[in-house]
């Protein structure tokens, strides 16, 4: 038998052995105990080019020039960003220290032992946004601290709304009252995100709070879905089916929605505040700089509910220099440093005192109209499995949308795999 | 003494001088026409890499020809947010040194493969082909783990490593085809009438070897250059990123936009050095070709 | 001495039998030796991922517990369990991309050799355009599509269409399917024309003589000799589609029943963080590219390996 073969096997194999036997020592990872370890350490998040990371980062390097952040950025996508923190903690790698991450991945990257629980006396929670600070806890423990929070408002054409002297809409019904007018300009009435993907989950949370309801409760343990999600749901499908919602919005992300209103296609549109600086800027294809304006969404019957988003700072268990990791979270987050943030990118602050500053205000007139939202704003499901939790609100929610399924089909197969995923425990 | 045959040549157009001219228009019509389509195929999109690489906000400006054409994406490119220039001196070695390497180990096994009596060759062959079959999204938990245990994370040893083998099997192939229809003989024939082995190798081997070699080293490069996930799992900054790394990270004024401007215009600066690159390689495969062989 | 006979055209090169026992031990000492380096890449790169992807299918997924051996449990979950319905349905998806866009780039690129092959003037910017979809990295292409298949984009502009792309599953197939063989058919075409450059003009030259027409030589002499390059684009394309991931992940996310199945393995893998079913999809996935090669090879009637092997 061919001889050459085995030896080129064994040859091989041997090489495999010797390679993954010489492992490094095993990163066991501190629980919660003492933060332990000084010394330079990485600060892993998503980029920007606001320049708001580079100017916490430099004040913090010069007042402890042996204890340096160096930062290690991810791509935007949270999607591509959360593949890279769960291929680097699974690993139990030490290379990240400090992880910015989204506030729906807390409960998830708790369970799994991949963060280190925060000491909360060390940390002012009691000043901070509540919302914002909950959704850095799970299972009692403080897991992380807010950098930012952010949630949904709606954009209108003040412009088109003046012209026919009318207010913007506080509820589902006046807004769609207002989509005559839309018509007549011949732009779309009303969009936000619905293409599969987590901006779907957003924008399917916010109809259901719009309505009164939640998905999930008692730490994603029961399923809460019912008569409001049916409502939420069946707005937006008729939304699709009616010709109120433009049919291309089956294909809309954050930055697609934002095209459409930014190039006047969209008479109102739900999404996150940074979309304001975009539609003030001065460029010639800007069709509605000036002819804007912002309010908290519209509910059913009052006021709706924006989803809670936003970034949190953790510290990997993993980490050799705890200590400085937990340091420099303190720092980035407090209020001096967020007012900076605020200043750059015009994001929702964790804390509440800056949404009244008037030099904010100044330069983001939007703010009001976000604190506002801030106080009713919900987190979507806190549950170690939140992937398995947002891809079965995706898959149903967006065949509702599609029209493949009948909204109520769609809640009730929702629910049944809603029960299964919390079937699983924890 | 076995007689040999010509050594190949690029096949031309020949044809009897008194062709009549409907004829020639006829026939060199369709080529013309191959041409344009070719050209129109390849170049399109291309064409809207370059005129949205050119336009400040092509997102919302999405006319056909840029109406105020600006450099300020391929600015940011090379700006302290980006500092594309590391991206592309990793690249360069990167693919520069798989490909070399590939071909290397490459040569070795499609020499033995294509020349070489031994059993069990079909088998060896099989298996180096089944390699090539692995879905790659598979081999990147297992293959960060073991690179993450040797500290070669974020350095360009894994990414090297694993382009090699992933484009081995394809260099493998395509120099064994080319080994085997080689004629070889004509080394002997070289040695009779005076060569040494040396000028024998120089003269004759190697320029008849040079198309599939290039050949190889081409599909070997481009693979390299374009490899993603890998790098993608294994590189964590600029100090061992790759282009398609880096290109991934552009990132716009927030974390909901991509900068498809400054997307493009990097894409652009990588495409055009590639193929002038490239196209210096593929006339030296012509030149191989009418140099080699030895008739007689 | 080498020995040679003309079949068919093709004139029989490599080596003579082994002269001695002695020399065919030597030989395959030589042979041995110089595989070995080839040997080691593939082991640790290829081989230790896949015996532990093996390993890991056999186990089950316990996120926040701990992994049993349960067997084939996982692959009778994907066959038949709750996973069928997702993995049939990337099944299908994937075979009818690879299908439909090995053919097509298969036509397009030969096409393109063809002339590409051809001797006139500007042949060099024929080359060098056939070159760029190549030469653009994959993650720059798949950006440019997805911008360039968005109702508003460019492609909806220039064929003055209103098709909502990523929005249903057949105008995703197409799409993907548009951009796929956009980017890899140049690929063909330059295998191809390796292999038609092998063949010597005389050859066409005496058909000509002999009276052929441009068809009949296209039929006699053209495609034979042109037969295992064709074969190994065919075969090396088929590979990769049937793996493809990129395109399909960017585009569509898998919406509209557009997961492949990579995609699956990916997400099951790495999103859901189930590495023992990720590893059961991607072993199918291994055997069923095996398996499709193995087809692919007797149906073309050509012993791929023999050929390439051959002497």
């Amino acid at each position: 038998m061919p001889r050459r073969l085995v030896k080129l096997g064994f040859i091989g194999l041997v090489a495999v052995l010797v390679l993954t036997a010489c492992g490094g020592p095993d990163e066991g990872g501190g629980g919660g105990g003492g933060a332990q370890g000084t010394g330079p350490i990485t600060f892993v998040a998503g980029k920007d080019t606001s320049g708001k990371y580079p100017a916490v980062i430099n004040k913090w390097n010069t007042a402890h020039p042996d204890q340096k952040v160096s930062m290690i950025e991810l791509p935007e996508a949270a999607d591509a960003q959360r593949s890279q923190f769960v291929t680097n903690l699974q690993a139990k790698s030490d290379r990240y220290d400090v992880l910015g991450i989204d506030v729906v991945w807390t409960a998830e990257f708790a369970k799994s032992g991949w963060l280190l629980a925060l000491d909360e006396g060390q940390f002012p929670v009691n000043e901070m946004l509540k919302p914002a600070v909950e959704t850095g806890r799970f299972e009692g423990k403080l897991w992380a601290i807010p950098y930012d929070t952010n949630g949904g408002l709606l954009f209108y054409r003040k412009d088109i709304l003046d012209k026919a002297g009318k207010e913007p809409p506080k509820t589902f019904d006046e807004m769609t009252a207002l989509c005559s007018l839309a018509q007549q300009n011949n732009i779309g009435c009303y969009s936000g995100q619905f293409a599969k993907y987590e901006g779907l989950t957003v924008n399917f949370a916010e109809a259901v709070q719009a309505a009164g309801g939640e998905i999930m409760t008692d730490n994603g343990t029961k399923v809460a879905l019912g008569a409001p999600a049916t409502q939420g749901l069946t707005f937006l499908a008729n939304g699709f089916k009616d010709g109120e919602i433009p049919k291309p919005a089956i294909t809309y992300m954050e930055q697609q929605s934002q095209r459409a209103f930014v190039a006047g296609e969209l008479m109102f549109l739900r999404n996150w505040p940074y979309v304001y600086a975009l539609a003030a800027k001065d460029e010639p294809a800007n069709k509605v700089r000036g002819k804007f304006g912002v309010v908290p969404l519209p509910g059913f019957t009052g006021a709706g509910s924006s989803s809670l988003g936003g970034l949190n700072f953790a510290v990997s268990a993993f980490s050799t220099k705890q200590q400085t990791a937990v340091e420099f979270t303190k720092f980035a987050t407090n209020q001096e440093n967020a007012k900076e943030m605020v200043g750059l990118t015009g994001n929702a602050p964790a804390w509440p005192a800056l949404y009244d500053d008037p030099e904010l205000i100044k330069k983001f007139p939007h703010l009001p109209v976000l604190k506002e939202g801030m106080q009713t704003a919900k987190p979507r499901p806190v549950t170690p499995y939140y992937q398995e939790v947002t891809t079965a609100i995706q898959e149903n929610a967006y065949a509702a949308l599609q029209g493949q399924k009948a909204p109520d089909q769609a809640i009730n197969d929702m629910t049944t795999k809603l029960n299964e995923i919390a079937a699983q425990g924890g | 003494m076995a007689t040999t045959t010509a050594p190949p040549r690029p096949a031309v157009d020949a044809r009897p001088a008194s062709r009549p001219r409907r004829g020639w228009l006829r026939e060199n019509g369709l080529l013309l026409l191959g041409v344009a389509f070719i050209i129109i195929y390849c170049l399109a999109p291309f064409y809207w890499m370059i005129v949205s690489s050119l336009k400040a906000n092509p997102l919302l400006d999405q006319s056909l020809w840029p109406q105020d054409p600006t450099l300020v994406n391929y600015q940011e490119v090379f700006s302290g947010e980006n500092n594309f220039q590391y991206a592309l001196r990793n690249s360069v070695i990167i693919a520069g040194t798989t490909t070399i390497l590939a071909l290397l180990i490459g040569v070795f096994a499609a020499y033995a493969l294509a020349r070489l009596n031994f059993r069990s060759k079909k088998l060896v062959l099989g298996v180096i082909l089944a390699a090539a079959m692995f879905p790659l999204i598979a081999l990147l938990t297992p293959l960060f783990q073991l690179f993450s245990n040797l500290g070669w994370i974020d350095t360009y040893p894994p990414m090297i490593i694993s382009n090699i083998s992933f484009t081995l099997p394809l260099a493998i192939y395509v120099l064994t085809s080319f080994f085997s229809e080689m004629p070889w003989e004509l080394e002997m024939a070289a040695k009779v009438d005076g060569a040494t082995p040396g000028q024998a190798f120089r003269k004759v081997i190697i320029p008849l070897a040079a198309p599939g070699v290039f050949t190889s080293a081409i599909i070997v490069f481009i693979a390299a250059w374009n490899e993603f996930l890998i790098a993608y799992t294994m590189t964590q900054t600029l100090a061992a990123e790759p282009v398609t790394v880096a290109i991934a990270k552009f990132t716009g004024v927030s974390r909901f936009e991509q900068p498809f401007g400054t997307i493009m215009a990097a894409g652009v600066l990588v495409t055009i050095p590639l193929v002038i690159v490239v196209l210096i390689f593929q006339r030296r495969i012509v030149t191989g070709l009418t140099a080699g062989g030895v008739k007689g | 001495m080498a020995t040679e006979t003309v079949r068919r055209g093709r004139v029989r090169r490599g080596p003579g039998p082994a002269q001695t026992s002695e020399g065919a031990r030597a030989e395959a000492r030589l042979a041995f030796w110089l595989l070995i380096p080839t040997g080691i890449v593939l082991a640790v790169i290829i081989a230790y991922p896949v015996v532990r992807a093996i390993w890991l299918s056999l186990h089950s997924d316990a996120r926040f517990g701990t992994s049993r051996f349960v067997g084939l449990d996982n692959y009778i979950r994907a066959f038949t369990g709750t996973g069928a319905d997702a993995f049939w349905s990337a099944f299908v998806f994937t075979t009818q991309l690879t299908i439909v866009t090995v053919i097509l780039e298969l036509v397009i690129g030969f096409a393109m050799a063809l002339i590409m092959n051809k001797a006139f003037r500007g042949r060099g910017l024929v080359r060098a355009s056939v070159l760029v979809p190549w030469a653009i990295p994959t993650a720059v292409a798949a950006k440019l599509w997805e911008w360039n298949f968005t109702p508003d984009g460019v492609v909806n502009q220039v064929f003055n269409t209103n098709i909502l792309w990523t929005a249903s599953h057949w105008s995703s197939f197409w799409a993907i399917v548009i951009a796929d063989t956009w980017k890899t058919a140049p690929f063909i075409a330059l295998l191809v024309l390796a292999g038609l450059q092998i063949i010597p003009g005389e050859v066409y030259e005496a058909a000509k003589v002999d009276g052929a027409t441009a068809l009949q030589s296209f039929r006699r002499i053209t495609l034979p000799l042109v037969k295992s390059a064709v074969i190994v684009a065919l075969l090396f394309r088929m590979l990769d589609v049937l793996r493809i991931f990129d395109l399909p992940f960017i585009l569509t996310n898998g919406a509209n029943n557009t997961e492949t199945l990579s995609t699956i393995a990916y997400k099951e893998a790495i999103q859901q963080v189930h590495p023992s079913y990720g590893s059961t999809l991607s072993t199918i996935t291994f055997v069923y590219i095996i398996i499709a090669a193995f087809l692919v090879n007797s149906l073309a009637r050509a012993d791929v390996v023999k050929t390439a092997s051959r002497g």
